[in-house]
């Protein structure tokens, strides 16, 4: 594509100037913008949630209650699990980058439903400013579980509001999800079949799926949740016969797979890293491939291991805990072949390509230490406590935000046209990667030793540990601040970056950085697999 | 690609891709919408186990005249809907918009009923809350609270069915001021089929939630 080569010196048309106003923004239905709008909004959920996270940190620096009131603290721990999970987490991947994404790798001009993707971003606008609203006036100290019947009938602060908040960005992401399978089923280029997709449109669609089949249940069960605590309709009230187990496990038949929203969007960026900078195709593409819709698949049959401690049978607590060990399956599948493209492979220690390999690390730390919590006896043991905080933070941080991060180093380019300084970025990576693990494992050994979770005041031999991770979190802040400034800067001072800065031969390389408005010139046609380094160093012609 | 009176978004290559992407969203749709009401039914499931007496007892207090012209009404208006969605694809504008005005009376119909029934439900006290006083005599084993537990299913069901009934009276009502400036053609009505999903899945519901709420124990000569 010669014209692109002279054309970049003259300022190209491209979707980020083709027009500059506020409204042209906020009416925009353009993917790409789209997902700009979702990271904005995604960054500042992100800050407020690691602002109550600091909060909580500092206050677990000494055994005493000193810094906030027990009350206060429990309303911290909830703003920090809402936010994160509902506001950051779960949209992080799937809506920013998947939105950019998603048209360019299967080389269409945008989703299947723009008018609808639009939305999706206003009702999470929508539903986050309620529970935002909420999480500061007054507060709501239920956990972000909303476990009955104390969320429904002794719960303070505004419960109600949070929980329409959270029903309105649940319909946000059911329509995401929707969009991205319509379109990853009907706007395909000619050409790009099934086993030619990028593993990160896999991991996508495999998410999706989870978003369209599992939040509805959460949305109607938050939805009784309110209507019991505002009209006490008693359907999860034992005094009125209701069974608040039930909750539970309508709770958790969304909010398991949840996790898998969070972790394989993740998943799908760290093979496409690890593949462009080991110079090598993804080892065992349709594996890796096909254990991200079975871990999607396998997620919604393991809820039961959140309720081994809640009344469930014994015999279905067995039945859940088998279940549960079967998702270590494609999930080792992911990290062997990950491991196995990198072997031999012409390794490139760029800043996406530390996060990626940090991912691998972490991510199989959290995985393993599921097992432990997936095993009935054990999990009586550490249920509750700091082991199961350090297990899901491992999987939630260490994963879903290494992933997010590495995305975002490595698609930047791509993104904003511009190049980010790769010596911090390399830094912050090695910042981020060292923090967290001083941050989060040290919270193993509080829960073996037994530290329960959510509460404020503790027992003084478990304060060195907490130190530690408390030290941890400040070098995770500032790894976390870093990235902040370096890509503002890299925006207004930044080298202009190349269309395939990274030597990659995905189709999303093949075009203009940052791309036309409508993509592509015409609509390219596909003739071969999206990784091929090894035999050749061929590049994907387009238009 | 011949050509059509359609409006082809920019984004997709052809009519034919446009068309396919709006159906198999709309079933995606239909499958959220499953899940949606299958936590209220899961509920149902897990209640009814528990308290089987006092949803029979509950059941009871519904009138079945009421419930069994309710589920006519809206096969009838399936039939009539489905005959909107026929004559579109035959290219037929005036029975359009006929057929899509017999729906929408149909479903008027419905909600009406189902007013009138909500009403007596309050007459009666039948209503979960500070006010629940139902006449369950006949059952002395019974405990009131846990027929308060079906009739919180039952205004959820019925009230979440509700609910999607008035949102179909709504888009119904658009489409019946679209057709009747022939909008739709042979070649273009995707909308009207959509809608007719729609509207099929909700009487589908319906006819699950009728024998569910109405009919419990009624083989025992209750
Ligand atoms: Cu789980």
């Amino acid at each position: 594509m010669e014209t692109v080569a002279t054309a970049v010196e003259r300022e190209p048309r491209t979707y980020l100037n083709v027009d500059h106003t506020l409204k042209s923004w906020l009416l925009t239905e353009d993917h790409k913008r789209i997902g700009i709008l979702y990271l904005i909004v995604i960054t500042i959920f992100f800050a407020i949630g690691g602002l109550f996270a600091a909060l909580i940190r500092i206050e677990l620096t000494t055994p005493a209650g000193d810094l906030v009131e027990s009350s206060v603290y429990n309303r911290l721990f909830t703003g920090h699990g809402i936010i994160m999970v509902f506001f950051f987490l779960i949209p992080s991947i799937p809506a920013s980058l998947g939105n950019f994404l998603i048209p360019l790798m299967i080389g269409a001009k945008d989703v299947a439903f723009p008018k609808l993707n639009l939305l999706s971003w206003y009702l999470y606008v929508i539903g986050g400013s309620m529970a935002l609203t909420a999480i500061i006036y007054g507060g709501i100290d239920t956990g972000w579980t909303f476990y009955v019947p104390f969320s429904t009938g002794y719960a303070s602060g505004m419960v109600m509001l949070t929980l329409v908040g959270i029903f309105i960005n649940g319909f946000s992401s059911i329509l995401t999800g929707l969009n991205f399978m319509v379109t990853i089923h009907r706007m395909r280029a000619p050409g790009m079949t099934w086993f030619r997709l990028p593993l990160f449109i896999w991991s996508l669609y495999s998410t999706s799926l989870i978003q369209v089949l599992a939040t509805p249940v959460v949305a109607v069960t938050l939805l009784l949740a309110a209507l019991e605590r505002g009209l006490h309709i008693g359907i999860f009230d034992p005094a009125l016969g209701g069974d608040p187990v039930l909750f539970q496990h309508l709770f958790w038949f969304y909010s398991h797979p949840a996790v898998y929203i969070m972790i394989l969007p993740a998943m799908g960026v760290t093979s496409e890293i690890i593949s462009t900078f080991s110079k090598k195709e993804p080892f065992g593409y349709s594996f890796i491939a096909l254990s991200s819709l079975a871990i999607a698949v396998f997620g919604f049959i393991v809820w039961g291991h959140h309720l081994f401690v809640s009344s469930q049978s014994v015999y279905a607590g067995m039945v859940f805990s088998i279940l549960s060990y079967l998702v270590a399956i494609p999930s080792a599948i992911k990290v062997f072949n990950w491991v196995s493209t990198m072997y031999k492979g012409s390794v490139e220690l760029t800043t996406p390509m530390l996060y990626g390999i940090g991912f691998i690390g972490l991510f199989t730390i959290g995985g393993l230490t599921g097992l432990f919590l997936a095993s009935m006896g054990m999990d009586v043991h550490l249920t509750d406590t700091y082991f199961v905080i350090a297990h899901f933070h491992y999987i939630m941080v260490g994963g879903a935000i290494m992933g997010f991060m590495g995305g975002l180093h490595f698609w930047w380019p791509k993104i904003t046209g511009k190049l980010y300084s790769e010596t911090w970025a390399r830094l912050s990576a090695i910042i981020i990667f060292l923090g967290f693990n001083l941050t989060f494992f040290p919270q193993f050994i509080l829960g073996y030793m037994g530290m329960p979770r959510r509460y404020h005041v503790y027992a003084p031999e478990f304060q060195v540990f907490n130190v530690l991770s408390s030290a941890g979190a400040s070098v995770l802040g500032l790894g976390y601040a870093l990235p902040l400034v370096y890509f503002l800067w890299s925006i207004f001072f930044g080298k202009k970056a190349p269309a395939n800065p990274w030597g990659a031969t995905g189709l999303e390389w093949q075009i203009q950085s940052p791309p036309l408005p409508e993509n592509f010139e015409i609509t390219p046609v596909i003739t071969e697999a999206p990784y091929h380094y090894a035999p050749s160093e061929e590049v994907v012609h387009v238009g | 690609m011949a050509s059509h009176s359609v409006t082809l978004r920019h984004h997709f290559e052809n009519a034919e891709q446009q068309k396919d992407a709006s159906t198999i969203g709309m079933w995606m749709f239909l499958v959220t919408e499953i899940m949606f009401f299958g936590g209220l039914f899961m509920a149902y499931i897990a209640y009814r186990g528990a308290y089987p007496e006092a949803f029979a007892a509950g059941s009871e207090k519904l009138n079945i005249v009421y419930g069994t012209i309710n589920t006519l009404v809206l096969i009838c208006s399936s039939l009539t809907m489905a005959m909107a969605v026929h004559s579109a694809a035959v290219g037929k504008k005036k029975m359009i918009v006929l057929f899509l005005i017999l729906t929408l009376i149909l479903g008027g119909v419905f909600l009406g009923i189902k007013a009138v029934e909500y009403h007596d439900k309050y007459v009666g006290h039948e209503i979960p809350g500070v006010n629940f006083h139902p006449e369950i005599d006949g059952h002395p084993n019974v405990a009131v609270q846990n027929v308060s537990l079906y009739f919180a299913l039952y205004f959820g069901m019925t009230g979440l069915h509700a609910m999607h009934m008035i949102v179909g009276v709504g888009m119904i009502s658009f489409l019946i001021f679209k057709a009747s400036r022939g909008a739709y053609t042979a070649e273009w009505h995707t909308p009207v089929e959509l809608f007719g999903l729609y509207w099929h899945f909700v009487d589908i519901v319906w006819i699950f939630l009728f024998p569910l709420l109405y009919l419990i124990d009624l083989h025992q000569g209750r």
